[in-house]
């Protein structure tokens, strides 16, 4: 199996040649375009794994609202914990990023892309302002793009203000639109009623990368990699207890175990898959397969050392919930704060296992009735670390 | 607030606001244009931003305290920010956070005296590679040590003035420098 460090191997990425995408779109028809990304499989590389091709068409469909535009939306938030391989891509195929973009314009009919970076990254803006500049330059970007009559489409860059939720794409929408990053109730979806109530199509860095991709080689270049649900490669970002941490490209559908071998972390004692709103997978599991369909990330792995204290994972994944929830709901903002509170006890040796009992109905709670993605997920790592650590977490004595 | 000051801010805050526009989604650009002048917002900056957007104050300020990098109570022309997630924790991430406390003489959460210094604890920083990650301002340390601290703290110093506020160069490995 190949499985390429961003470091030492050229990716996928570095040997697509630039703007073949784009040019095979421009000879397309629109809905052909959908129907080569559809035909992929490709599924959206942020984490929910939403198929793309789908995504596209219920955009393309929807009616511009008076005097409005379709939007194009990168969601460069890159905020989950332990992931930086869109900060990667960003710093090295800026290019490739904004030709899917432009590609999706294409597709969908939209005249405005915007390029949501988080504010951490704010480093990479002059370097992404740069490029965006060079492409209206060389006709990339402004009208008429590669000499296509009345394909007019330009991309700005907005700057997120430090808030995890915004990740969310309708949180995403409400801060673009210069409000709190509240999320919204979906649906509408904003393919439908988005960025100033038009319809948007947000899509990660990376899918958008692997749009290029699929457009250039082809939508059955693509499917030959991965599982039946899970086509294609996918960037890890890798990070925690092994010999060389980095971003790699692997075909999904691999297993903890083969991933391991290659970054040096054979003795790991779990892996945390999918940052602090994925699961915890204990040693014993190390077989399964990073895929949509089990071990699912959006690029996030941590590897997890034999001397590390799960608890001390629980905690730290708590209290970053805790202050990352933007408290609209109450199973997510009382909710996680119970289970910090939860772990608090079990480090200080006082959880009952009948209160261990609660916390984990609270979980599922938290998990059926919040508002969106964090609360829906935010109690995953505390589930699997209490279902797979019982042991090691209760009866604590004071001392610990 | 001296009279004078006031004046210099509602004429600042006019002009950021005619270059980035009075769209409600102007709002957090014009903010953040704001803080990087003035290193800070103030009730009384937020309140002549409202007038020129035509929002009332309290939306303004409920927009303000949303947002972790605007929200800042530790006010400083540098503002570290130490990322405290787990993959940093793993890095050692406390030790660097105790230094910091002891040079700067302050908690996190707090500025200094003279409003040089802010310290922040931040959620993951997209570095989780090459932690202990530190942002101050525009600028990324990565791989920080507790030894490393002073140095860091010592750029500043020498920084501080006119240029305080232009992206240093970071050194972000597969990144950009
Ligand atoms: C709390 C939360 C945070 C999220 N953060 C991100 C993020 O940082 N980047 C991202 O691409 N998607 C993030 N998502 C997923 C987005 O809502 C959305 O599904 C995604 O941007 C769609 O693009 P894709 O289909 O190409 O993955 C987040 C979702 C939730 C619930
Ligand atoms: S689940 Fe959490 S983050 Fe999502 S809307 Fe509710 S309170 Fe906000
Ligand atoms: S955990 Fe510190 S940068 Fe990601």
């Amino acid at each position: 199996m190949m499985i390429a460090d961003s470091k030492r191997t050229p990716l996928t990425f570095d040997s697509v040649e630039p703007e073949s995408g784009l040019r095979a779109a421009l000879a397309m028809g629109r809905a052909d375009i959908i129907g080569e990304i559809g035909a992929s499989n490709l599924r959206g590389r942020g984490g929910a794994g939403f198929p793309t091709g789908t995504k596209w068409n219920l955009a393309a469909a929807a009616r511009v609202r008076a005097g409005g535009a379709k939007y194009v939306v990168c969601n460069a938030d890159e905020g989950e914990p332990g992931t930086f391989k869109d900060r990667v891509l960003l710093a090295a195929h800026a290019d490739m990023v904004f030709e899917g973009m432009t590609i999706a314009a294409r597709a969908i009919g939209a005249a405005i892309g915007i390029l949501y970076l988080r504010s951490e990254y704010v480093y990479l803006r002059p370097h992404l302002e740069a490029v965006l500049a060079r492409r209206r330059d060389e006709h990339l970007l402004g009208a008429d793009i590669g000499g296509l009559a009345g394909f007019t489409f330009d991309i700005h860059v907005h700057m997120g203000a430090g808030a995890y939720v915004c990740g969310e794409e309708t949180a995403l929408i409400e801060s673009l639109e210069g409000y709190r990053g509240e999320p919204r109730n979906r649906p509408p979806f904003p393919v439908d009623t988005g960025f100033q109530g038009q319809p948007t199509v947000v899509n990660n860095v990376e899918t958008f990368a692997w749009v290029v991709c699929i457009l250039s080689r082809g939508a059955g270049w693509f499917k030959a990699t991965g599982t039946g649900k899970s086509a294609g490669y996918k960037l890890l970002s890798v990070s925690g207890d092994c010999r060389e941490p980095g971003v790699y490209e692997a075909p999904l559908g691999l297993t903890v175990a083969e991933l391991l071998a290659r970054v040096g972390g054979e003795g790991a004692k779990a892996v945390q898959v999918g940052g602090a709103s994925g699961v915890c997978v204990p040693a014993s599991e190390f077989g399964r397969r990073i895929a949509f369909e089990d071990a699912s990330t959006g690029g996030s792995i941590i590897v997890i050392g034999p001397d590390r204290d799960m608890l001390a994972v629980a905690r730290n994944f708590m209290e970053f919930f805790v202050e990352e929830s933007c408290g609209q709901c109450t199973p997510c903002r009382a909710g996680n704060a119970k289970l910090l509170e939860g772990v608090e006890r079990l480090e200080r040796g006082e959880c009952s296992t009948g209160h261990l009992q609660e916390l984990l109905a609270l979980a599922e709670t938290m998990q059926l009735a919040s508002k969106c993605g964090l609360g829906q997920s935010s109690s995953n790592a505390f589930v699997s670390i209490v279902r797979h650590f019982r042991n090691e977490i209760m009866g604590r004595a004071l001392a610990h | 607030m001296l009279v004078g000051q006031q004046q210099r801010l509602q004429d600042d805050i006019r002009e950021i606001v005619a270059q980035l526009g009075r769209d409600r989604s102007a709002l957090i650009p014009v903010l953040q244009e704001l803080q990087k002048r003035h290193a800070t917002v103030s009730d009384f900056a937020m309140q002549v931003v409202a007038d020129e957007l035509g929002l009332h104050p309290a939306e303004v300020y409920g927009v303000t305290s949303f947002y972790a990098f605007l929200r800042q109570p530790a006010q400083g022309r540098f503002v570290f920010r130490l990322c405290r997630t787990l993959s940093c924790e793993f890095e050692g991430k406390s030790r660097v956070a105790r230094q910091l406390e002891n040079d700067l003489g302050i908690g996190f959460g707090q500025a200094t005296p003279d409003g040089r210094f802010g310290l922040e604890w931040a959620s993951c920083l997209g570095l989780c590679d090459q932690g202990p990650a530190l942002l101050v301002n525009e600028r990324v340390y990565t791989r920080v040590t507790p030894e490393r601290v002073h140095e860091i703290i010592d750029e500043c110093r020498r920084t501080f003035g006119a240029h305080a506020r232009q992206a240093g160069h970071s050194q972000v490995e597969g990144g950009l420098s």
